[in-house]
């Protein structure tokens, strides 16, 4: 049969088993729309395509199913590449199509021509230019298998109008092989033994885990090996929920806004197992400093990463689900109860703590935590608002907690709880904001109101980008330089987009506006309106080593 | 020292642009890079010569790899091999100095292939230190341009790129 390129994307989506896309029409996509119309693939429309693409990342972290965002060439394209760069940076499994002008017009500087294959490079996996309709359908199976296999990441396939307008046989492309590609999953037996061997013999192991460990699916392996070797798990801020919070060997989050007690830990360890990590310098801080008596064996699906930013003893290459489960199966443990009691007491002694007069956002973080049992998903912005979250909330389920690591996106995390909320209809949905960043992407309101996602947003309201202005405390001598912000009554701007809005000056009034939102079948803004200098703690200070901290 | 890297690549569009935009935004220098397609025309070859120490040649290697178009990376440098590059010279000869030209050339086993009024074009090829010391050897007559290609190597003996294991 002959179909139009439009209709092949269909096609190739649905083989794909995606159902539902975010996107924003235009030009050069109108043989794709004119193709949705009469499909069953659900579009959301968003109100600007960084939030299609925030969409779809966030549906894809939630889910663990790629996300699909669509957009037009040029301006269209252009606001992906926010979306796409955050997805990048955290490894997120995403497939963007966008429109480009027909074939016969690119290189002209045609209207609306942007070369997004080439402003994409070094932001996406991996991206194609389809200029033959008849490598479209193979081209996009071979985008699906590369943004979902190995390290995922986000694929970008351009399709100029003339082939998403044209027509041709659609067949089936046939499996994908590409021999430039093949992720290696398992690791080498001596590596596996090496590994087994150097933990067997740690007296302070801990392990560091991040975002891989989510990824993987390896959460039940590295329960069992921190079990087996009672090894407190310090996670990055992508591996949270990755490993049980209230877990008693978990120490939270390791880092510049990490626990003491987990860079302690990290900073004694004589073995470090780090685990689908990266070696990020938010997490290092001095590099000279960080775990520096401990041998360290590295675990990750990506090659490039081992002695990237710091020297190993072990790199093992490979999934690491699989990688685990291969040093289990050798793994002779004999734990040290000391090290595990030393930990503990740091726990007692330097525990994570605020002084709780005044209205405090680790209070509202505490309370939506304890109201939702921890048990829903939480999206959050950039900021302080992200620190507080991940220092407060305690997540116990992998996919539970959804936010800009890597790239630091603010304007990520209510569209990303659009998404996130599409992608788990049933659950309840909650997006950690600061009165900042919510305005970058605050337009969504109206795709959350027009869709019925009945999505929360919890504004830490301080009028301050505030965690600009804490370093400008901390290191700019209060010199407030651009920070201070005022802003929008924000009650009357859900109001005034259809949404639900609670505003919150007191404590007592905490509960009873969660209960309110968390009830409501609509979107709520809840603006918190919180002390306005509090800052987040413990810290430490740029290029300062990990266990040096302020606070 | 340069170390020398043999990469096969997908002959796709915009492949040289995702290896040099890896070693630009990455911040390894390249030295020198060629590149021409092999007997198979749906892949290219590129000799790319890299400064660094091995923690910088195993990133570089890595992220090579890792890129989709890219089929096959080896560092070729302490492995038996060729290598070549080629140069052609522009140099101010007057009838007084062709003679004594001709002997550098000789020695260079380098040759003639264009002569002027009052200049000569030689073409030399050779590894970078042999094209170095022709130049240098050229410089007193004044050279009034040059233009140099990139390195290109093979492995010494029977042994392929496309064959060859990687770590
Ligand atoms: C798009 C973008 N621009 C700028 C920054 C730099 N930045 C990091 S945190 C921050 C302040 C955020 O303020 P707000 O959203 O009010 O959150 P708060 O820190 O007060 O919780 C800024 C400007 C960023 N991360 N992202």
């Amino acid at each position: 049969m002959l179909l139009t390129g439009g209709q092949i994307l269909i096609e190739a989506l649905k083989e794909q088993g995606v159902d539902t896309i975010f996107g924003y029409p235009g030009g050069t996509v109108l043989p794709i729309y004119d193709a949705l119309y009469d499909s069953d693939i659900t579009h959301i429309l968003t109100r600007h395509e960084q939030a299609a693409a925030h969409a779809a990342d966030g549906y894809a972290r939630a889910t663990g199913r790629p996300g699909v965002c669509l957009a037009t060439s040029g301006p269209g394209a252009t606001n992906l590449v926010t979306g796409l760069a955050t997805a990048m940076m955290d490894s997120v499994p995403m497939v963007a199509f966008t429109g480009q002008v027909p074939t016969g017009l690119l290189g002209r500087d045609s209207f609306q021509e942007a070369d997004i294959t080439g402003i994409t490079m070094p932001i996406t996996k991996h991206n194609f230019l389809v200029r033959d309709i008849n490598d479209l359908a193979r081209t996009i199976k071979e985008a699906f298998h590369i943004a979902t296999t190995g390290r995922p990441g986000p694929v970008l396939v351009d399709i100029p109008r003339d082939v998403s307008g044209g027509k041709t046989e659609y067949r089936d492309p046939g499996p994908v092989f590409k021999r430039g590609y093949q992720p290696r999953m398992e690791a080498k037996p001596e590596l596996v033994l090496a590994a087994a061997k150097a933990i067997a013999a740690a007296r302070r192991p801990v392990i560091y885990a991040g975002g891989g460990i989510v990824n993987s699916g390896a959460s039940p392996e590295l329960q069992r090996l921190a079990g087996l070797i009672m090894a407190p798990v310090a996670t990055t801020l992508m591996g949270l929920g990755g490993f049980p919070g209230d877990h008693a060997l978990s120490v939270g989050m390791l880092g510049m806004h990490g626990s003491k007690y987990a860079n302690y830990a990290v900073y004694e360890s004589d073995l470090l197992i780090a685990v689908g990590v990266r070696f990020d310098d938010r997490v290092t801080g001095k590099v000279e400093s960080f775990a520096p008596d401990a041998k360290v064996i590295h675990i990750d699906i990506d090659p490039a990463e081992m002695g990237k930013n710091v020297r190993v003893d072990i790199p093992i290459a490979g999934d690491v689900k699989t990688v685990l489960g291969q040093i289990l199966d050798v793994l002779e443990a004999r734990p040290d109860p000391h090290w595990d009691e030393k930990v503990q007491a740091w726990k007692r002694e330097y525990p994570l703590d605020f002084r709780k007069e005044g209205m405090k956002p680790q209070a509202i973080i505490r309370e939506i935590c304890d109201m939702t049992e921890g048990k829903s998903r939480i999206t959050t912005e950039v900021g302080q608002n992200q620190m507080w979250t991940a220092q407060y909330y305690t997540f116990t389920q992998p996919r539970s907690f959804i936010t800009s690591g890597g790239l630091g996106t603010m304007g990520y995390g209510f569209p990303a709880a659009i998404g996130v909320q599409i992608g788990c209809p049933d659950e309840l949905v909650f997006d950690i904001a600061g009165d900042g960043s919510i305005q970058m992407n605050i337009q969504e309101l109206a795709t959350a109101v027009n869709y019925e996602l009945p999505v929360n947003v919890a504004i830490l309201n301080n009028s301050f980008l505030g965690m600009v202005r804490q370093w400008q405390e901390l290191f700019y001598e209060r010199r407030y330089s651009h920070t201070e912000l005022k802003n929008p009554e924000f009650v009357k701007v859900a109001e005034a987009y259809g949404a639900e809005g609670i505003k919150i000056t007191q404590n007592a009034e905490i509960r009873p506006a969660l209960e309110q939102a968390i009830a409501s079948s609509k979107p709520v803004f809840l603006d918190f309106v919180i002390d306005r200098e509090e800052n987040v703690m413990p810290m430490v200070p740029p290029g300062e080593a990990i266990n040096k901290m302020l606070g | 020292m340069g170390n020398t890297l043999t990469v096969l690549v997908e002959n796709n569009p915009g492949v040289l642009a995702r290896v040099a935009g890896m070693f630009s935004r990455r911040g390894y220098n390249i030295d020198s890079l060629s590149v021409s397609t092999t007997d198979d025309p749906r892949i290219s070859r590129m000799t790319i010569i890299v400064q660094g120490d091995e923690a910088v040649l195993q990133q570089v290697t890595r992220q090579l790899r890792k890129l989709v178009d890219v089929i096959k990376v080896q560092d070729i440098t302490r492995d038996p091999h060729v290598d070549r590059e080629l140069s052609l010279i522009k140099v101010t000869a007057d009838t007084t100095v062709r003679g004594e030209i001709m002997q550098i050339v000789e020695i260079f086993r380098a040759r003639i292939v264009d002569v002027s009024q009052d200049s000569l074009i030689i073409e030399v090829t050779g590894d970078e230190g042999k094209v170095n010391a022709i130049e240098e050897a050229l410089k007193p007559f004044g050279i009034r341009e040059m233009v140099r290609t990139g390195t290109i190597a093979l492995l010494r003996g029977s042994v392929t790129a496309a064959e060859y294991e990687e770590d």
